[in-house]
C-alpha cells in the first residue's frame, strides 16, 4: 500500500487543489507546505481526499495520474484487487451481454460521429470538389504544392516549434517562482483563468490588445512608451527644405544638407518648411546663430515661416520658431566629422572643429514619421502575435500540471542538495528538472496535440485580409470546406493530413497507457 | 523522513531560502524574495491587463473606445456606461445566450449518461475484447474535430438535422466521449470490488449496482468531467460554426458573424465578449478545484 501512494510521486500527483491525490492530508501539508494559501488548498483537498476515501485510493487519483501519463490503469486496478482480497476475473454476476447495453449508446456516437467519418473522410479526400470524379491522391498533391497551402503547412510548423516549448518553459519558471509566494492561490487563478475564457473571446481581447494604434491598443502603448523613455522623440516628418535657388539648404536623400560648404568660423542658416504652425506652436521663438568663437561653426535650424505673414525669406524674424533636438552633422569628404544637436530656439554650435570644409548635414532620421509601434495584425507578425494570445492562454495550465509534478519531488532531495552547498540554480537545473521531465513531456505534447490543431484563435485574430499569411491547417480544413472554398474533395484530404499529423501522439498516448496497466 | 522534518523543510521553503545561513545570507534571501514578490505582481498584472481591457472597452462609448486608449479611464472614470450592454440585449444577442444553454446543459448531460454507462462496463464486467476496444478509446482521445465536419454535415444533411440544436448537441456529446469515458473508467476502476461483490451477492443487478453503488461515489470524477465538458460546449466555435444555422446559433457564433468589422463594432464584440464569459468564470471560481482536476485528466486530449 506505501509503494502505490509513493508511486504517484511521479508527476502529476502534486499540490494542485483537489488531484485527489490520496496521499492523505497530512503528508500533503508536509510536501506541499509553500504557503498559507497553499495550505489552505490542501484543506480543500484533505476533504477531497476524504470524500473520495471509500471509492478507493487508487481511483481518486486517476485524474492526476492520468494527466501525468501515468493513467491509472491495470495497475490501481490490481492494486485494489489485492485490496479487497479477490480477483477481480471471478465473476459474480454479469454476462458479457450485460456490457452491450451499458455500452450501446456510447459505441453508436463514437462509431457514427468519429469511425465513419474517418473512413468517410479517407474515401471522400480521393474525389473532387463535386464528389463526382475519382481524382486519386491529386488533392494530396494540391496540399503539398499550392503555394497558399505551402505558407499553410510552415505557419503550423511555426506553431509547433515555438509555442509547445514556449509554454512549456513559462509554466515550468512559473511554477517554480509560485512555491516561493505566499500568494500562490491567488497567482495560480489569475495565470489559468484565460482557460475558462473561450477562444473567441480571447481573440476579441487580443484584437484590442494588438491595435495598430498606441493610442487604442495596449501592446503598442506599452512599446512606443518604453521606447519614448530611452530614446525620446523629437523628429519633424514633413519639414523640407524650400524648392529654389534662394535657399541655402536642399534635400538629399532625406537628409537636408547645405549647398554651400562651410568652414569653421561661420554661422549656417537652416531654413525649412513643410510643417504644421500647430505642431511648433509651443515651440520657442528661433534666434540667429550665435557668433562663432575661432575655430568653432555655429548655426539655426528654423521654421522659415512666419504665421499671418511677413518676415524675410531665408532669415531669422521674430516670431518665427526654432526646432529642438535636430540632430546635426558637420561632414567632411562624405565622412562625419561631428554631431551636435540644436537648442531650444534651434541654435545649434560644434566647436574646436578641425580647419576644413563642411557640409552641414541634418541626417534623415530627423524627419522620418514618429515610431507608433507593430504592425501586430499585419502579414508579417500575425503568426508570432496570435502564438502570443495562445501562450497566454495556455502558460497557466502548463504552470497548474507543472505545479503538481513539482510539489510531488521530494523535498528530502532538494534539501540535501543545498546543505550540501549547491546553489538555487543548480538545485533547480540537476534535481528539479529531471525528476520533472516526465511532466514536462506530457505538458510539451499535450501542447503539440494543441497545437496542430489550433482555429478559432487564428481564425478570430487574424484580420480577413491577413488570414492567408495566418493560416493554418485547421482553419484552412474550414476554409475549403465551408467558408466558401466548398471543395470537400480537398477539405477532407486536409483533415485526413491533419489525423495524420496527430496519429504519433495517438500512438505516444496508447503506448503510455499500456505500460501503465503492466 | 518523518512528517515533522517534511514540514520543517517546506516552511523553510516557503521563507524564501535554506535555512542554516549566515546573516548576509538571508538578508541576501530576503531582497532577493522582495524582488520576486515585485516580479510576480507584475507578471500577474501583465496576465490580467487584456481582460481588464477588454472589461473597460465593453463599458466605454463608441466615441470614447474610438478616441483614446481604454487605460485612460483611470482618470476619468466618468465616462464608463452601461449603455453597450443595455443596447446588446435589446438587439436579440440574448437569443443566442440562450442557445449556448440549450446546446450546453444537454450536451453535458448525456456525455455523463452515456460515458458512466460505458465506463462501467470498461470497469467492472468482463467481456470479451474490453481492454482492446479500450485502447480505441484512448486512440480516439486525440482525434480532431476536422475530420468529422463533412461527412457528419452530409449525415445531417440526410436526417433533415442540420442547423439545428439537436445536431450540435450529438456532435459535442460524440466528440467529448472519449476523454469522459477514460475518466470515468478511471476512476470507476478504483472502487474497492467489495463493494460492488456485496450488491451482487445481494442479488442487485448490474443497474442497481451503476446507478446506487458506483455513479454515487463517483461524484468528484462527475464533478469535474462535468466543468470541463460544459466549459468545452460552452465555448465553442467551430462545431457552430458548422452545424447551427443563424437561428440556432450560440453566442460564439453569433458574435464572429460581427468580427468582419472589428473597429465599427467593438461596441457589440467588446459587452457580448464579456457576457459569454461571464458564465465560464463564475463556474471557474466555484468550482476552480473540479476545473483543475478536469485539466489534469484533459490533459493528453
Amino acid at each position: 500500500m506505501t509503494e502505490r501512494f509513493d508511486g504517484p510521486r511521479t508527476p502529476g500527483g502534486g499540490e494542485v487543489p483537489a488531484a485527489g491525490v490520496p496521499t492523505g492530508p497530512q503528508k500533503d501539508a508536509a510536501t506541499s507546505g509553500t504557503a498559507e494559501a497553499g495550505r489552505s488548498l490542501d484543506r480543500e483537498r484533505g476533504q477531497d481526499a476524504q470524500a473520495a476515501a471509500r471509492p478507493g485510493t487508487s481511483g481518486a487519483r486517476s485524474p492526476a495520474a492520468a494527466a501525468a501519463g501515468t493513467a491509472a490503469g491495470t495497475t490501481t486496478r490490481e492494486g485494489t484487487a489485492t485490496a479487497g482480497g479477490g480477483s477481480r476475473s471471478r465473476r459474480l454476476g454479469p454476462s458479457p451481454a450485460v456490457a452491450m447495453w451499458f455500452l450501446l449508446p456510447a459505441f453508436i456516437l463514437l462509431g457514427a460521429w468519429m469511425v465513419y467519418p474517418i473512413l468517410y473522410s479517407l474515401w471522400r479526400s480521393l474525389y473532387d470538389a463535386s464528389g463526382n470524379e475519382f481524382v486519386g491522391l491529386d488533392n494530396y498533391a494540391t496540399i503539398f504544392t499550392d503555394p497558399g497551402m505551402l505558407t499553410t503547412i510552415r505557419n503550423n510548423l511555426i506553431w509547433v516549434v515555438v509555442a509547445p516549448s514556449v509554454v512549456t518553459v513559462l509554466g515550468l519558471i512559473f511554477a517554480v517562482l509560485s512555491e516561493r509566494i505566499r500568494w500562490v492561490t491567488a497567482f495560480k487563478l489569475v495565470m489559468f483563468m484565460p482557460m475558462a475564457v473561450s477562444f473567441l473571446a480571447s481573440g476579441v481581447i487580443f484584437r484590442l490588445v494588438y491595435d495598430a494604434d498606441p493610442d487604442k491598443g495596449v501592446a503598442n502603448a506599452i512599446i512606443t512608451t518604453v521606447r519614448d523613455v530611452f530614446r525620446p522623440n523629437t523628429g519633424y516628418p514633413g519639414a523640407r527644405p524650400r524648392e529654389n535657388d534662394a535657399s541655402p539648404v536642399a534635400a538629399q536623400n532625406g537628409a537636408v544638407v547645405t549647398k554651400q560648404a562651410a568652414q569653421p568660423g561661420q554661422a549656417v542658416l537652416i531654413p525649412l518648411v513643410g510643417l504644421p504652425p500647430a505642431q511648433v506652436a509651443e515651440a520657442a521663438a528661433a534666434k540667429a546663430p550665435p557668433q562663432p568663437a575661432p575655430g568653432s561653426l555655429t548655426g539655426t535650424v528654423w521654421v522659415d515661416f512666419t504665421p499671418g505673414g511677413g518676415g524675410t525669406v531665408n532669415q531669422v524674424d521674430g516670431s518665427e520658431k526654432g526646432l529642438a533636438g535636430v540632430t546635426v552633422e558637420a561632414v567632411a569628404d562624405g565622412r562625419v566629422v561631428a554631431t551636435t544637436t540644436t537648442n531650444e530656439d534651434g541654435t545649434f554650435t560644434f566647436e574646436n572643429l578641425p580647419t576644413g570644409s563642411y557640409t552641414i548635414r541634418l541626417p534623415q532620421e530627423n524627419f522620418t514619421a514618429p515610431f507608433n509601434g507593430l504592425q501586430w495584425l499585419g502579414p508579417t507578425l500575425i503568426t508570432p502575435a496570435i502564438i502570443g494570445a495562445y501562450i497566454w492562454v495556455h502558460a497557466g495550465f502548463a504552470m497548474v500540471l507543472i505545479a503538481a509534478g513539482l510539489s510531488a519531488i521530494p523535498r528530502d532531495a532538494l534539501e540535501a542538495a543545498r546543505i550540501d552547498g549547491a546553489t538555487e540554480w543548480q538545485v533547480f537545473r540537476k534535481i528539479t528538472v529531471p525528476l520533472l521531465a516526465p511532466v514536462l513531456l506530457v505538458v510539451f505534447v499535450t501542447m503539440i496535440i494543441n497545437v496542430l490543431k489550433v482555429f478559432d484563435l487564428v481564425f478570430v485574430i487574424a484580420p480577413g485580409s491577413v488570414q492567408p499569411q495566418a493560416n493554418v491547417i485547421a482553419l484552412e480544413m474550414w476554409r475549403v470546406s465551408f467558408g466558401g472554398g466548398n471543395n470537400q474533395g480537398l477539405g477532407s484530404a486536409l483533415a485526413i493530413f491533419l489525423l495524420v499529423l496527430v496519429l504519433p501522439f495517438m500512438f505516444f498516448n496508447i503506448r503510455r497507457f499500456r505500460r501503465e496497466q503492466q | 523522513m518523518t512528517t515533522a522534518a517534511l514540514s520543517r523543510a517546506g516552511g523553510a521553503t516557503a521563507a524564501g531560502g535554506a535555512p542554516r545561513r549566515g546573516l548576509a545570507g538571508r538578508l541576501v534571501d530576503r531582497f532577493g524574495s522582495g524582488v520576486l514578490q515585485v516580479f510576480m505582481v507584475l507578471l500577474a498584472l501583465f496576465w490580467l491587463v487584456p481582460t481588464l481591457g477588454l472589461l473597460v472597452v465593453s463599458v466605454r462609448t463608441e466615441e470614447a473606445n474610438n478616441s483614446s486608449g481604454w487605460w485612460t479611464v483611470f482618470t476619468k472614470p466618468a465616462e464608463l456606461t452601461l449603455e453597450n450592454y443595455s443596447d446588446l440585449l435589446a438587439s436579440g444577442f440574448t437569443a443566442s445566450f440562450w442557445n449556448t444553454v440549450f446546446i450546453t446543459v444537454p450536451s453535458t448531460i448525456l456525455v455523463i449518461t452515456i460515458a458512466a454507462l460505458a465506463a462501467y462496463a470498461f470497469a467492472w464486467i468482463d467481456f470479451p475484447g474490453r481492454d482492446v476496444i479500450f485502447l480505441v478509446v484512448v486512440a480516439l482521445l486525440v482525434v480532431p474535430i476536422q475530420i468529422a465536419l463533412i461527412p457528419i454535415a452530409k449525415l445531417y444533411g440526410a436526417l433533415g438535422i442540420m442547423g439545428s440544436i439537436p445536431g450540435v448537441v450529438l456532435f459535442h456529446v460524440a466528440f467529448g466521449l472519449p476523454f469522459a469515458i477514460f475518466l470515468l473508467r478511471n476512476f470507476f476502476v478504483g472502487i474497492p470490488a467489495e463493494l460492488l461483490e456485496a450488491a451482487r451477492m445481494d442479488g442487485a443487478g448490474e443497474w442497481r449496482i451503476f446507478a446506487t453503488v458506483v455513479f454515487p461515489l463517483a461524484k468528484p470524477a462527475v464533478a469535474s468531467l462535468g466543468i470541463f465538458q460544459f466549459l468545452w460546449v460552452w465555448n465553442d466555435l467551430l462545431v457552430a460554426l458548422v452545424f447551427a444555422d443563424t437561428e440556432n446559433q450560440p453566442m460564439t457564433k453569433a458574435l464572429q458573424s460581427q468580427m468582419r468589422q472589428f473597429g465599427t463594432n467593438v461596441d457589440v464584440l467588446a459587452p457580448g465578449s464579456f457576457l459569454s464569459v461571464i458564465i465560464p468564470l463564475i463556474l471557474f471560481f466555484a468550482f476552480q478545484r473540479y476545473f483543475v482536476q478536469g485539466l489534469l485528466a484533459g490533459s493528453v486530449k
